[in-house]
């Protein structure tokens, strides 16, 4: 087959963006599930009593240097700097990772400390299977951020000419820490403000 | 067979397929013809599966007080009998014809993604399997296709069946998602030089906007699916109403999904229907950038709606007369589609071969129940048809009458093309009369016995309602439509093996498929087309018919490079299957599952899509 396409664009860079529109109905009912049972069932914990906005302040923050750090590395591997690429590549990983233990190790105090698990009331239920799909999410891009750099550090086939292949990644990284952002929002800082409706 | 060899990271070698024949040529092929062969012959048995569950729902109904079926397998029966006619049958048919006609319609050789449309195919197979298989596995699903929760949740309904009802839904997600990013892409994409959007044919435009519909609703359905999956496997509480949950929630979240939904059913066909009909009145379609509007308005429209299939939930007296509004809104595009047919077929040279009668039929029931439609679009009005065999009449009316007409059409039009052999016009006439006429007895009477007051869904009714005549003349007409089915299964067969050779273009076509010989070959198009107008195919037939010369190609079919076979994607299916059965049986299958399709999704990317030396 040729390489021309009708647009100029690659298919695949197409398919990502058609996947992400996807992903994003995908969230929003996700998010809108969570919004409708936001302070219906009377039984605690709510999300006031469980969430510690400092901490996740923190990983939210990690998480967004990610995705700058992302970019640099996109940057650096257009213009064939594979040193740096591979520098930044890793930081990226290694954030996106720390995101992913804040996350375990806020999951495991909910759980363990304050007694909230998914079957314990519709807070529980709606929470641990939002985040944890965006859990997931992360979990996906790290795995496959992953791969790209192994196959830098120990196949040397990433080169310019092969960046669409991060490319597709890393937009797929921004969508899942764009998301992030409006979980934050939604889920913690509007849960815990006192005077907005909520349990 | 030959295989070649291709690398892995970790220095794994692993081979590929070269021009396999036989069943392992159908088993790794990514070509977009044997796909829609594949697509359309599973989902036409799958077709006539469900055809044999209405049959027997109908059988238990042709008399009041019978006990023929127990009344929790007539559970079973009406819910698979929707969920197959609506995913098994109506959406891969439809599928069917994209896969083989939209590269013929755009000039172009394949997909954009050939391996990834295997996966879609096998993907379905799955799915349509665990659905089914349920049928031998302890019980089907039995609270409907729309499966509401609570009621679907493990405390009213223990057991396997919304279990497989579940995940073969899923399933058939994932193989529906992956198709429709597909074809957006394909369509966005690979159109051959010349190829506008303003220039597309209306049944790869129909197309186009059926898979942006389906990626934007199947997420939402998607997460229905998860929430209650979570609910019946792991005590979660998204719909355990003693914890406070919402009981209304899963009917928000499946009509917002199920209202897009409807339109994934009925643009196709609007789109065969909008091929059809120019061709056999030799007039081009009247109003091409009309009905591009229509359709897309209607598909806009199509999500703020949902909330007229749950009237009769309480919202209040505002959001039922939003929905009402709203809901009657989509009349007027409808009938700009209609009001476009006929303007087509207005002083055409109309040629009343089986398609034509299909389209004409396809209008004629649509146009019937779009009207109760619009009836009970009306919220007040819809609180008497609610649940009742009136209801039951106007989705037959839409899906039957017309969705299942316009496939018709679709497949008695492109049958020549897929085949390379002519049908039988005799049979495929009886055919149209014996199905139209069987649809209107079967169907029709039920708008009366609806406003009588039968209920939807009960599996008898008492000799005293006066239901009694009106429901045993239904079975009979049904019985009727099921022998128009069957002639038309003879007929395939008869003509597929033995029909006359059709030529390329038995029409006399304004598409580019055309164009090309039938059954195409391989590589589709030897040279790719250059297109200047709308219907170009018909304007250079009009302008070289003085001058018999055909243009001698220069490409080399020897120089054409084609995707090549793969085994991964049927493979990723199989490990789809054993996840899937693991979440109903045994979670240890699941993670087996999941693991084989890592291993194999990673094989597949690593594998290319063409072996640049094999040639
Ligand atoms: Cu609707």
């Amino acid at each position: 087959m040729s390489d021309e396409t009708t647009t100029g664009l690659s298919h695949r860079k197409l398919l990502i963006w058609v996947f992400l529109g996807s992903d994003c109905m995908f969230f929003a009912s996700l998010i809108g599930t969570y919004l409708i049972y936001k302070g219906s069932g009377v039984l605690h914990p709510g999300p006031a009593d469980v969430f510690d906005i400092p901490t996740t302040s923190v990983s939210t923050f990690v998480l967004l240097m990610s995705s700058m750090s992302m970019v640099f590395a996109y940057a650096y591997l257009v213009r064939d700097d594979i040193k740096a690429f591979r520098i930044w590549m890793f930081s990226t990983i290694i954030m996106g990772s720390t995101f992913l233990g804040f996350q375990v190790f806020e999951f495991s105090e909910f759980y363990f400390h304050d007694d909230l698990s998914p079957q314990t009331n519709l807070f529980g239920t709606t929470f641990y299977a939002l985040t944890g799909t965006h859990g997931l999410h992360v979990t996906i891009g790290v795995i496959w951020l992953g791969i790209i750099f192994y196959s830098s550090l120990f196949r040397n086939t990433v080169t310019s000419k092969t960046n669409l292949d991060l490319d597709l990644a890393a937009l797929y990284w921004h969508f899942v820490d764009i998301v992030w952002i409006v979980i934050f929002a939604v889920v913690y800082l509007f849960g815990t403000f006192t005077g907005f409706p909520s349990s | 067979m030959t295989t070649i060899p291709f690398k892995l990271p970790l220095n794994i070698k692993l081979y590929r397929p070269v021009s396999p024949t036989g069943v392992w040529g159908w088993l790794t092929t990514v070509d977009h013809k044997k796909i829609g062969v594949l697509y359309g012959v599973t989902a036409f048995i799958m077709f006539l599966t469900g055809g044999i569950e209405a049959m027997l729902i109908r059988t238990q109904l042709i008399a009041p007080e019978l006990k023929i079926i127990a009344p929790e397998v007539y559970n079973q029966l009406f819910t698979m009998h929707a969920t197959t006619m609506i995913f098994l049958a109506i959406m891969p048919l439809s599928a069917a014809f994209f896969n083989f006609i939209i590269p013929l319609q755009i000039g172009a050789r394949d997909v954009a993604f050939p391996r990834l449309n295997a996966f879609s195919y096998w993907a379905f197979l799955a799915g349509a399997l665990i659905m089914k298989s349920s049928w031998f596995l302890g019980g089907s699903p039995n609270a409907g296709w729309f499966g509401y929760a609570p009621i679907t949740t493990a405390t009213f309904n223990p057991g396997n069946g919304i279990d497989f009802w579940i995940i073969g839904l899923q399933v058939l997600g994932v193989a529906s998602l992956a198709a429709s990013f597909n074809f957006i892409v394909t369509i966005i994409n690979l159109r051959a030089p010349g190829m506008t959007m303003m220039r597309l044919p209306l049944f790869t435009w129909m197309t186009f906007i059926t898979a942006i519909l389906l990626i934007l609703a199947f997420p939402v359905i998607t997460v229905a699916l998860i929430e209650l999956m979570l609910d019946r496997t792991f005590d979660f509480n998204f719909f355990n109403t003693k914890a406070g949950a919402n009981p209304i929630l899963w009917q928000h979240l499946f009509w917002i999904f199920g209202h897009p939904e409807v339109y994934i059913l009925i643009l196709p066909a609007m789109g065969i229907v909008s091929e059809v009909l120019p061709t056999f009145s030799r007039k081009p379609i009247f109003g091409y950038p009309a009905m591009v509007l229509a359709a897309s308005f209607i598909a806009f429209m199509g999500w703020l709606v949902w909330s007229h299939h749950m009237f009769t939930t309480g919202l209040g007296p505002i959001a039922n007369s939003v929905f009402t509004l709203t809901t009657m809104l989509i009349a007027i595009p409808t009938g700009v589609k209609m009001f476009n047919w006929l303007g087509t077929m207005w002083g055409g040279d109309i040629d009343f071969k089986t398609p034509t009668l299909f389209a004409v039929g396809f209008m004629s029931m649509f146009l019937i129940g779009g009207i109760s439609g619009v009836m009970h679009s009306f919220s007040a009005s819809d609180y008497q048809q609610q649940d009742t065999y009136f209801i039951v009449a106007h989705i037959h009316y839409v899906l039957f009458g017309g969705s299942i007409f316009g496939i018709f059409a679709g497949i008695y039009y492109w049958f020549p093309k897929i085949t390379g052999r002519m049908y039988d016009e005799k049979l495929g006439k009886l055919n149209f009369w014996i199905m139209f006429i069987g649809q209107n007895l079967t169907f029709f009477p039920m708008h009366w016995v609806g406003m009588q007051g039968m209920p939807r869904r009960i599996f008898t009714y008492d000799s005293g309602m006066g239901w009694a005549f009106w429901n045993g003349f239904e079975t009979i007409a049904a019985y009727a439509i099921a022998f128009g089915v069957l002639i038309f299964v003879i007929n395939m067969i008869k003509s597929w093996t033995g029909g006359k050779k059709a030529g390329d273009d038995p029409w006399d076509g304004r598409t580019l498929e055309w164009s090309i010989p039938s059954p195409p070959p391989v590589y589709n198009f030897r040279d790719i087309p250059i297109v200047k107008s709308l219907d170009d195919f018909w304007h250079t037939k009009q302008k070289s018919s003085n001058s018999n010369t055909k243009v001698k190609s220069k490409t080399k079919v020897s120089d054409i490079h084609l995707p090549q076979p793969s085994y991964w994607p049927l493979l990723v299916a199989v490990g789809l299957t054993i996840a899937g059965f693991g979440i109903i049986y045994n979670l240890v299958f699941t993670g087996i599952g999941i693991g084989i399709m890592l291993i194999t999704v990673c094989a597949w990317s690593f594998e290319p899509v063409n072996e640049p030396d094999s040639h």
